[in-house]
């Protein structure tokens, strides 16, 4: 059990009377970073969000390394950050605000930011290169930076699960390998990471892919692994193939 | 904790389009206060005197202390209390364009207020005479709030609430025109009332007022990370432990206590609420916790010196002092519109589109 950072079971979510995700049976890896990835409208988005606890679905999710009488809302917030797809910001918050509400799970209700507090909101901003932005307003960053800001936001809360919910649509390639780079780092820390992505190629560098369509889980395994990558090319209708170039998996369109 | 600070102050270069740092514009709010209840006390009907401690006269004595300087302060902790709710209220909405008055509580108010005169008319119950206009102001704010909870079947979904205030609002605002149309004599009464008006201040007003806001500000004090984290999304705000519920009604408690004893104490004061937000925001980049605290000064400052101006504009007559802050409000606005066309329109109109799509 150590070596799990999640467990699922019987998870399913309805929207208006249809089934939008039907997961039996999940199983995240500690220290590892997963990648969900589907075609779209596969329920990638709505499986995280329940997962994270943040939508309404039936079944259960249990995080072991939780105690279980820790059951206050808080505790699970310290536990279990969440970084969210084209994420709204207050534009007139400076960066360096902005980044300390990801330790509001830490802080009293009247209580003033502690010495810990300020010291993590420092060390999220260096890891994605954004201290240098601090004082500046969130409206006046550009979308890059505004995302690598967001993240850093979601790092602030040091949890043990980190997840993402395509943080990296909309960033330009430097950015994007900064953002693996940041993840990579996380997983190395043995925190665990777990990411809903567009991109198959970026899908391709999680250490383990859960190919998910029609709302259910069509496999779940390494990412290096041909079984996944044949089950990618099918959810995909076979328009994509999966190529090794130098170790590295990266998928192009076959027309 | 300090080598954090230090390097902060070090880099403020960054932050060149703000004019000037948090703890200036406490102090120039502050001393603009200050200053605004000192004219105050100065300023009559006569012109200008300044005549604290004349021994010999007491009736300049009962002038200056019975009815200019709780005037002053009740216009300061009248606009006090708007300006809270409109920070309140643009953090509640998450729209910029909020007004404290959008959960109908100005027409419910306005309602209850001519019903009231109605009564008064009509039949002379000592009961009705010790709720006073004041009370069947608040009274009128309170229900109408009430009835925009109700219609917008609770609090989970801010568009509906949103809607539910404008529908209270308009139905409530023909209602009492209706009032007024079977009861003609009531108007000149009730136009001192919806115009807003500083001249009925006495110091039992103050001491209504000042603990509420009081109490207003500890409230928002206490929701103010919760409002900042809800600018992220409620997902994210849920996902960092704040219980959304509770937060909302006491937002919303918050919010329509705030605009009640206000509306009640000053009537329909228009554009403070909506227009001292804004003003704190194009000064300084600040997190609720400031942003409510600075627009509650604002609001202050603004209503003290609107009531100044009312006094001396066209004296020994007055303006009613919310026909002041509905020029200056909506030409602050208009210039504030004009100049975010000019400077950055494109990144603008980008965040008011996501805002108002995220109500």
């Amino acid at each position: 059990m150590n070596d799990v950072a999640l467990i699922a079971s019987n998870i399913l979510v309805s929207m208006n009377g249809d089934e939008v995700v039907n997961v039996d049976n999940l199983k995240i890896s500690k220290g590892k970073w997963t990648c969900i990835v589907g075609p779209n409208g596969a329920g990638k988005s709505t499986l995280l969000k329940a997962l994270a606890g943040l939508i309404k679905h039936s079944g259960c999710v249990d995080l072991p390394m939780l105690s279980c009488a820790a059951n206050e809302s808080f505790k699970r917030a310290q536990h279990l950050a969440w970084l969210g797809q084209n994420e709204e910001c207050p534009d007139e918050l400076s960066v360096y605000d902005l980044t300390m509400l990801g330790r509001l799970p830490y802080q009293g209700i009247l209580s003033s930011p502690s010495l810990d507090d300020h010291t993590a909101v420092k060390e999220a901003l260096e890891s994605t290169q954004s201290w240098n932005l601090r004082n500046r307003a969130m409206g006046d960053l550009s979308g890059g930076e505004r995302q690598r800001v967001l993240l850093s936001r979601a790092l602030t809360v040091n949890a043990e699960i980190l997840m993402l919910d395509e943080p990296i649509s909309n960033l330009d390639p430097q950015n994007q390998a900064d953002f693996i780079a940041v993840i990579r780092a996380l997983t190395k820390k043995g925190k665990t990471v777990l990411s809903v992505l567009h991109e198959i190629t970026f899908g391709l560098m999680a250490d383990e892919i859960l190919v998910l369509n029609n709302g259910r889980i069509i496999r779940h395994g390494h990412s290096s692994d041909s079984k996944t990558h044949l089950a990618l090319e099918q959810v995909f209708d076979h328009r994509i193939k999966i190529h090794d170039l130098n170790g590295l998996w990266i998928s192009l369109p076959k027309i | 904790m300090k080598n954090i600070d230090n390097s902060n102050s070090n880099s403020n270069s960054y932050n060149n389009n703000k004019l000037t740092s948090a703890s200036t514009l406490l102090l120039f709010l502050l001393l603009m206060g200050c200053t605004g209840l000192t004219l105050g006390t100065c300023l009559g009907s006569t012109g200008f005197e300044a005549s604290w401690f004349s021994h010999n006269d007491l009736i300049s004595n009962q002038i200056v202390w019975e009815i200019r300087l709780p005037r002053s302060i009740g216009a300061w902790l009248a606009g006090a209390l708007l300006g809270l709710s409109g920070a309140l209220a643009q953090g509640l909405f998450r729209n910029p364009l909020a007004d404290p008055y959008l959960l109908g509580s100005a027409s419910g108010a306005s309602l209850c207020v001519a019903i009231m005169m109605v009564m008064f008319d009509e039949f002379s119950n000592p009961w009705l005479y010790k709720l006073g206009l004041n009370g069947a102001a608040f009274l009128g704010a309170m229900i109408a709030v009430l009835f925009t909870l109700l219609l917008a079947r609770g609090m989970q979904h801010t568009l509906r609430l949103l809607l539910a205030g404008v529908i209270v609002g308009v139905v409530l605002g023909a209602l009492t025109s209706l009032v007024t149309i079977f009861y003609p004599e009531l108007l000149p009464s009730m136009q001192s009332f919806m115009l807003g008006t500083t001249n009925l201040m006495n110091w039992s007003s103050v001491y209504f007022m000042a603990p509420v806001l009081l109490l207003c500000i500890f409230v928002s004090w206490i929701l103010s990370r919760a409002v900042d984290s809800l600018g992220l999304g409620e997902a994210t705000a849920i996902s960092l432990g704040v219980n959304l519920g509770l937060y909302r009604a006491l937002l919303i408690l918050t919010l329509a206590l705030a605009t009640g004893v206000s509306v009640a104490q000053a009537g329909l004061i228009s554009f403070v609420g909506l227009a001292s937000p804004h003003l704190v925001r194009s000064i300084v980049n600040v997190t609720f916790r400031k942003l409510m605290f600075f627009s509650a000064l604002m609001g202050g400052v603004m209503l003290l010196f609107a009531d100044l101006a009312s006094r001396l504009l066209i004296s020994p007559r007055e303006i009613p002092v919310g026909l002041l802050t509905a020029v200056f409000g909506g030409l602050y606005l208009i210039w504030l519109l004009s100049r975010h066309s000019v400077s950055n329109g494109n990144s603008n109109s980008n965040l008011n589109s996501s805002k108002a799509s995220n109500l």
